[in-house]
């Protein structure tokens, strides 16, 4: 037991949320370490297209209020997240502000995007109409026979790369530790309380405080509902640089998303397929064929890259973030479409478990009953 | 005493390819934001069956629809939803009952992508292999009652007709020829697809149907668990009512309580 390597946290995955929460306790003086079954952003991370989306994502009921209200309070976090990466690795924030436009092909998706708006609307929410021309003004490349569009201007996305990356940097600067290929075969419990982990090459590490940020892959650790949601994603490359288009643009089964350097993320499928990471045909055509029809110049893009991920979905869509009462483990899992968006605020929240605050109810693990809770 | 409707199907109970079901409701799986919803409609509908796109998913995938269907306690009606050839329909068949052990199956084969229409002639094709390897089919087709009987006479053990095209809400676009398929039907007729609201169930029943299915109506509403209570009202009322046998339509108004003829209450 003397021998074993100590730490005050460790955290189990190097996804962008627990490279978030290490960073952030790194910064408090905690010793720190990262353990990463592959290598950092290889998960859900990668595929993910980084829209910082409250608003456009927001779902009717009180499930989707509570995630507003979630990802309201993380948006309004990531400028000064984005700002103080930046300074850490000494480069300008890549955090896009440029808003979204959620589009209508036709009449059907006008009508949907109507009682889109109304219910925006009613929530006191930034959202405005645009008449087709107007929503070509500002992005010309729009087919000219676009419906409508509605602007989200207060919406923004990051390429969660560059993130991880810029929080690779910073959490080593602030001492944190990572180990990759450590897969963690258990979380080792003292007298009933979660004190370390054992990988699956059998060494033992102590830990005052064990995260699992391990995203679809948490429910081989703990007792929580998560099952994966395979999204297929695309990054398109203009050889021209950037400039096609500046907004997010959002449509009915799909969004494109512009990063630096002429890339285009276009995604995404969910598909309840379990582990499943291939890549198929149709999901690609359906984005290709729905995307073109609004933004014709995106066929003449490169194919940079096609892959494929796995949301951690949750039965309400909503994280489970905090200690679990029975053995003082901490979950930060359960995501689902919003982890990048969620992670600034999911760190400060893993801080206060660790500091022993209580958190908000929306967002405790225990809400799911083993009534409803899937497997 | 047995309603009208209740002695046209021999009974109250709703029968569907041997099998008892709780409600004349079926639930559709499709377009519910979190499972959690989901999960809520089924038991806010009362429904004892509920079908899955088994193209969309992986039915081996632990922890996810199957298993909380499964827990639900409600029966999986697996669908050829996304086929657009016998074959491929046949494939996602064989499919479904291997994963799932039901020889149930909703035959979709789709024609167009527009518009999800059924493909009559290659539907009727995939029924009839369907039902020669054994299976129970149950074939979403167009609302023509001349091609419902085909599909009857082929051994199938429902017909659904559509009401209009999926996911339109566009309601029984021709209520008409809905009503022709139930008055010559010895089988079960499901609508299947085109409900928008409580009203268009409650008439497809009305018109002498057995049986609604609805999908988007519910998961895609505001609130899907309060629709789908409502739904289910509807379906049971409009039921109800078919059975009690409405009053004739009639041009000219006609007093509720005629002064001749009226019997001394006292």
């Amino acid at each position: 037991m003397d021998a074993m390597e100590r730490h005050d946290v460790i955290v189990v995955g190097g996804g962008l949320i627990g490279l978030t929460i290490a960073w952030r306790a790194a910064q408090r003086g905690l010793d720190v370490l990262v353990l990463e079954r592959d290598g950092c952003a290889h998960g859900a991370t990668r595929a993910a297209a980084g829209m910082l989306a409250p608003i456009a994502e927001i779902d009717f009921g009180t499930a989707g209020e509570s995630l507003l209200a979630l990802g309201l309070e993380s948006a309004t976090a990531w400028p000064a997240f984005a700002d103080e990466l930046a300074a850490a690795i000494g480069e300008p924030s890549r955090l896009r502000t440029d808003g979204t436009l959620i589009l209508a092909r036709d009449r059907d998706e006008a009508e949907a995007l109507e009682r889109q708006l109304a219910h925006r609307e009613r929530l006191g929410l930034p959202v405005e109409r645009l008449l087709a021309s107007e929503a070509r003004r500002i992005e010309p490349a729009l087919v000219p026979s676009l419906r409508m569009a509605l602007s989200l201007p207060t919406e923004a996305s990051v390429d969660p790369r560059w993130v991880c990356d810029a929080l690779l940097v910073a959490m080593r600067a602030a001492g944190a530790e990572l180990r990759e290929g450590a897969a963690v075969a258990s979380v080792t419990r003292e007298s009933g309380v979660a004190r370390g982990v054992e990988l699956e090459s059998g060494e033992r590490l102590a830990g005052e405080h064990v995260v699992l940020a391990t995203g679809a892959w948490a429910g081989a650790l703990a007792n929580v509902p998560v099952r994966p949601v395979k999204g297929q994603i695309m990054l398109l490359r203009d050889p021209e640089g950037e400039g096609l288009v500046t907004h997010t643009l959002r449509f009915e089964h799909g969004y494109l998303v512009p990063r630096a350097d002429g890339i285009y993320a276009l995604g995404a499928s969910a598909e309840e397929r379990g582990f499943d990471l291939t890549i198929t045909a149709r999901p690609l055509y359906e984005l290709l064929r729905d995307a073109s029809e609004l933004v014709p110049g995106i066929l003449d893009l490169e194919v940079a890259e096609i892959s494929a991920g796995l949301r951690p979905g949750s039965p309400d869509n909503l994280p489970m973030i905090g200690t679990v009462k029975e053995d003082g483990l901490i979950l930060a899992c359960g995501h689902y479409r919003n982890g990048i968006l969620l992670a600034p605020l999911t760190a400060t929240m893993v801080l206060d478990a660790i500091a022993g605050a209580e958190l908000p109810d929306v967002v405790a693990p225990a809400r799911h009953t083993h009534a409803t809770v899937v497997g | 005493m047995q309603s009208r409707a209740a002695e046209k199907t021999g009974t109250t109970a709703f029968v569907l390819a041997g099998r008892e079901l709780p409600s004349r409701l079926i639930l559709g799986s499709g377009g519910f934001t979190s499972l959690e919803l989901l999960a809520q409609a089924v038991e806010a509908s009362g429904s004892g069956l509920v079908t899955v796109a088994i193209r969309r998913i992986d039915p081996a995938a632990r922890g996810s629809l199957v298993d909380l269907l499964d827990s639900l306690g409600v029966a999986i009606l697996p669908n050829t939803a996304g086929c657009y050839t016998a074959r491929d329909a046949i494939a996602t068949a064989r499919l479904a009952r291997e994963a799932l052990q039901t020889d149930l199956i909703k035959l979709e084969v789709i024609g167009d992508e527009r518009t999800l229409l059924p493909d009559a002639p290659e539907l009727l094709a995939a029924a009839e292999q369907l039902i020669a390897d054994g299976f129970e089919v149950l074939p979403y087709t167009t609302d023509d009652p001349i091609l419902a009987r085909r599909l009857e006479d082929a051994g199938c053990a429902a017909v659904m007709p559509l009401g209009s095209p999926i996911g339109s809400g566009m309601g029984i676009a021709n209520p008409y020829n809905i009503a022709l398929i139930c008055e010559q039907a010895s089988v079960p007729v499901v609508l299947d697809a085109g409900v928008g609201t409580a009203s268009d169930a409650a008439l497809a029943m009305e018109l002498g149907c057995s049986a609604v299915l609805s999908a988007s109506a519910i998961s895609r509403a505001e609130d899907p668990v309060a629709m789908a209570a409502a739904i289910a009202g509807a379906v049971a009322a409009g039921f109800a009512a078919r059975g009690a046998g409405r009053i004739p339509r009639r041009l000219y108004a006609s007093a509720s309580s005629p002064l001749a003829g009226m019997p001394d209450l006292g």
